[in-house]
């Protein structure tokens, strides 16, 4: 499948988009016990990992239309788009030789080999669901491992290149979407919090990435001294309790600033459906508020999936696929707001008056 | 005043003396000439103390000087810089180091978490397939060949097992 036929397919979290929490994200990571960590590793021994890992994946049943890329065929912008479709790290897509990513049809895991460990599994899903990613990603692995003698001790748990993954390997995060929290400035409280009880607070992309568009990762930080449904457990509860900050944040935003909060989203609206020519920064922060619009009912609910969609299509790599080579900075922006302009055509006008007569308890997600 | 001082890295005498401030406490270090070349203290860039200190040293005072994977040859300060270790050995390799920075890092220092159980079977088997082969060896240069026959069996009947078990799917 070429990255084209990628892009045109639709990620895993492109349907059914619920409010706050747009995706749950599970990875494990596992290292084959004979070799170095691909940091260490000589280029030939990567070389091994490498046809081994694709020998062994390939006979996995839930990969069999899977489509393997090594990282030396893609071009820069081919692998940005995996970046931002979350499907491999900036990390992987920084190196160059003997790595690569195998990607299931349906792009709801992925497994990178030779990033900093030499197997990253990952399993993506839509909205909050904690413990079927795990199901799913804990039946992969096990199925991996019957074929692949992985560096395990009885005391530490699965070996990793770097301390903070040792134990279980696992790395737990979801996506949120805190608007609320962001306009009324309580992120940074929220993120102290947060990190006290042990989990970490990074932006769209991961380590050292901004918080564009109020989206932010949360994940767990330790690895070692919990089994994995032990982690997964506290995460589901300090999620939970986000969401409630999140959705009382609203409510006070609606209840004492619902002119200011009008204005925001009617400016974002019209800007959306004008403008020609939107960077992406400005085009993820103003989408963000239009997420934020359906959610409080100005806008059908069915119009969350499509601004999801806007939102990862108008991305830089995105945007430069569908383009020549040579287009700069101004002949992105230009696509970008024309493609937004189009999606918007479809959108009927901001319900502004729904916000006097809001039922609070309607900005809940359903299944939180 | 350095006569019988011993280099910090190895036999020789040292006949290079330096002392610096680092985390508010006086550290000295004693290299011979050849272990002060090796280490930069030559080169125009010269060395950071603190490096030398935080890495070596350090464990020197331990009682882990030099410290290095066996396995693959990562050596602590390979870690200090990186953050990251060589090898799967290298978790027994620096345990002595490790296992404080893994009790500041996490709830715990036992994994509590999901085994490999495909991966321990196999490892078993393994076990008991060398240790069957051994007694077989051991048999056959005693000449007791009764024993050996036995034993012969038992390892073909434990290969065939571990082959099927191979073959097979694993059991969700």
């Amino acid at each position: 499948m070429s990255i084209n036929t990628l892009i045109k397919s639709g990620s895993e979290n492109l349907h059914d988009s619920i409010p706050i929490v747009l995706s749950t994200r599970i990875r494990l990571a596992r290292n084959l016990c004979d070799y170095p960590f691909p940091g260490w590793a000589k280029v030939a021994q990567k070389c091994e990992i490498l046809s081994q890992a694709k020998d062994i994946l390939k006979d996995v049943p839930s990969l069999k239309t899977a489509t393997f890329y090594n990282m030396e065929d893609l071009s820069d912008t081919e692998k940005l788009i995996l970046v931002e479709r979350r499907l491999i790290s900036r990390e992987l897509s920084e190196s160059s030789h003997s790595s690569g990513v195998l990607i299931a049809r349906n792009q709801a895991s992925s497994i990178m080999v030779n990033e900093e460990d030499h197997l990253r599994i990952q399993i993506l899903r839509n909205g909050f669901d904690l413990s079927k990613a795990w199901k799913n990603i804990n039946t992969l692995d096990s199925r991996i491992e019957s074929k692949l003698d992985f560096a395990f001790s009885d005391e530490l748990g699965y070996l990793t290149a770097c301390p903070t993954n040792i134990g279980t390997g696992m790395r737990a995060s979801v996506m949120m979407h805190l608007p609320g929290l962001y306009i009324s400035n309580q992120v940074d409280k929220v993120i102290r919090a947060v990190n006290q009880l042990g989990m970490v607070v990074r932006g769209l992309f991961g380590e050292g990435s901004d918080a564009i568009g109020s989206f932010f990762q949360i994940s767990n930080q330790q690895t070692l001294g919990e089994s994995e449904t032990e982690i997964l457990e506290r995460l589901s509860k300090v999620l939970v309790e986000i969401v409630k900050h999140e959705c009382n944040a609203r409510m006070l935003l609606v209840e004492n600033e619902r002119i200011k909060l009008m204005d925001k989203i009617g400016r974002a609206y019209g800007v959306l459906c004008n403008s020609h020519m939107l960077s992406s920064k400005e085009s993820m922060s103003l989408l963000s508020l239009i997420r934020f619009a359906v959610d409080l009912g100005m806008l059908p609910d069915e119009n969350r999936t499509l601004v999801d969609k806007l939102f990862m299509e108008t991305q830089p790599g995105h945007v430069q696929v569908q383009l020549s080579s040579e287009s700069g900075t101004d002949e992105r922006d230009f696509y970008r707001a024309s493609f937004i302009r189009k999606g918007f055509s479809t959108l009927p006008e901001l319900n502004f008056d729904i916000l006097k007569e809001q039922e609070f308890t309607k900005l809940f997600p359903r299944g939180l | 005043m350095a006569e019988n001082i011993q280099c910090n890295y190895c036999e020789n005498p040292a006949t290079v003396h330096l002392t610096q401030i680092v985390n508010n406490q006086v550290k000295k270090i004693d290299l011979c000439e050849d272990c002060a070349k090796n280490k930069g203290l030559s080169s125009p860039q010269g060395i950071s103390l603190s490096d030398m200190f935080s890495g070596a040293l350090e464990g020197q005072e331990t009682g882990k000087q030099g410290l290095a994977c066996p396995v693959c040859g990562f050596t602590h300060s390979d870690f200090r810089t990186q953050g990251r270790l060589g090898c799967p050995a290298c978790y027994k390799s620096f345990r002595p180091i490790l296992m404080e920075t893994l009790d500041a890092m996490h709830p715990g220092t036992h994994h509590v978490g999901k085994r490999p159980n495909h991966l321990m079977d196999r490892m078993d088997t393994r076990q008991r397939e060398s240790h069957i082969e051994e007694s077989l060896q051991q048999a056959i240069a005693e000449e007791n060949y009764e024993e050996a026959a036995k034993l012969r069996d038992e390892l073909a009947e434990l290969r065939a097992k571990s082959e099927l078990a191979s073959a097979t799917e694993p059991q969700q």
